[in-house]
């Protein structure tokens, strides 16, 4: 570890996980809930706040406890950190709401195996201060919200033709049932890649030659 | 106590309820080893042998879990059971295939954070499986594992070697590729019921 850190905060702080390191779109962490849980909006949304608390709580924590951990443990540590976490949110969604819990299933205990919370605790919070990785945690987390989101709402609007449960197009709309099964998941996530991999490769061809634009 | 036969748990569990495919367990070792087949395949073999040991070890300290009533330890409990699985396979395998060990890389001591491996632990607990029951259950995630793993790989060397348009290079196609496979695994829906 560096003796001299960077401890200014920016919007860059905050700003990274929303959307140039979006743990879903752009590097690919936590998959697993991401296309199990995201077959209609609600479920995406809570599944993306209980991952937004486990990952500010641990992040406080493990940055409180960064400079007693020993190195050799620490992977043990922060599991066992998460885990702690995990099951606090796991019963709390019981007592909130059994429906949400019972739609959710195992998904809230496996989020101690969101490979995006174990990587944002092995490469931030236990190299930054707390307030720091607060911060960045906080962005991660609602990055990956928005994905969840993302995802959640374009299944929900195509496979059973309503948003938040509400009915969007009738009684005539013909459900596309294959989008809130499994497969759906991943075409529609591919669907995603390929639009921001398009516009990246728009971006990047207009900045080459703006002359050929005009 | 579950009273599904062993057959039908097994076929469950590799094929019609697939645990990369149908139950989007494990998907970052499938999107991310699944470049070669011989790369996937030792993944996979590794997958499977931590599933077994983790589902007895799950099993057992479930009992004791239940006897001491402290449930609420459970997923602590059982992530560092598949922490220690997953450190045995990493010792075994650098003592006996060196060259393995290296080409396995990062994603060795990744099958810790593997979700399909804690998602094993879980689902068998959540159906009340016998301990045989279990040991079959964790056999055919494992073996549903490697399936869905080598057709990727497989799938991903052709792949290669064809011209696709600039923009579908990267994660996108191989998630569409995930997609179609899904899609024909829901074929084998009410298989073994």
């Amino acid at each position: 570890m560096a003796k001299k850190q960077d401890n200014t905060i920016t919007w860059d702080t905050f700003s990274e996980g929303l959307w140039r390191e979006n743990p879903v779109f752009v590097m690919l962490l936590g998959m697993c809930p991401v296309l199990a849980v995201t077959n209609s909006a609600i479920n995406a949304l809570a599944m993306g706040i209980a991952t937004l608390f486990v990952l500010l709580a641990s992040g406080t924590l493990i940055s409180l406890l960064r400079n007693s951990i020993p190195k050799q443990v620490r992977i043990a540590t922060y599991i066992v950190i998460i885990a702690t976490f995990v099951t606090i949110v796991d019963y709390t969604i019981q007592a909130i709401s059994l429906d949400l819990y019972n739609a959710l299933g195992a998904f809230i205990q496996l989020i101690v195996a969101n490979c995006m919370i174990l990587g944002r605790a092995e490469a931030y919070s236990s190299r930054n201060p707390p307030l720091k990785s607060i911060i960045n945690a906080t962005g991660m987390g609602l990055g990956f919200t928005l994905a969840l989101l993302c995802l959640g709402v374009v299944r929900e609007i195509l496979g059973a033709g309503s948003l938040f449960g509400i009915d969007l197009f009738g009684p005539r709309f013909e459900p596309w049932v294959v989008m809130v099964l499994p497969a759906g998941g991943f075409l529609v996530l591919g669907a995603w890649l390929l639009l921001f991999e398009w516009l990246k490769q728009r971006k990047s061809e207009t900045e080459l030659n703006p002359a050929a634009e005009s | 106590m579950a009273t599904e036969t062993l057959s039908f748990i097994f076929l469950n569990a590799v094929l019609a309820n697939n645990f990369v495919l149908a139950l989007f367990l494990g998907l970052c070792p499938f999107l991310g080893v699944s470049g070669k087949i011989n790369t996937a395949l030792p993944m996979g073999l590794a997958t499977l042998f931590v599933m077994l040991v983790s589902s007895v070890c799950a099993f057992l300290i479930n009992e004791v879990l239940v006897a001491f009533e402290i449930e609420f330890l459970r997923l602590i409990a059982y992530i560092a059971v598949i922490a220690s699985a997953v450190q045995l396979v990493e010792m075994a395998l650098k003592k006996f295939t060196p060259a393995l060990f290296r080409s396995l890389g990062i994603f060795l001591p990744l099958i810790t954070t593997n979700c399909a491996i804690l998602g094993l632990a879980l689902f068998q607990t959540f159906k009340e499986y016998s301990f045989l029951q279990s040991l079959v259950y964790a056999l055919g995630a494992g073996l549903g594992f490697i399936l869905a793993i080598l057709l990727m790989a497989g799938l991903r060397e052709k792949l290669e070697l064809s011209t696709m348009p600039s923009i579908t290079q990267g994660a996108a196609v191989s998630l569409m590729l995930g997609g179609l496979l899904s899609l024909s695994f829901m074929g084998f829906a009410g298989l073994g019921g």
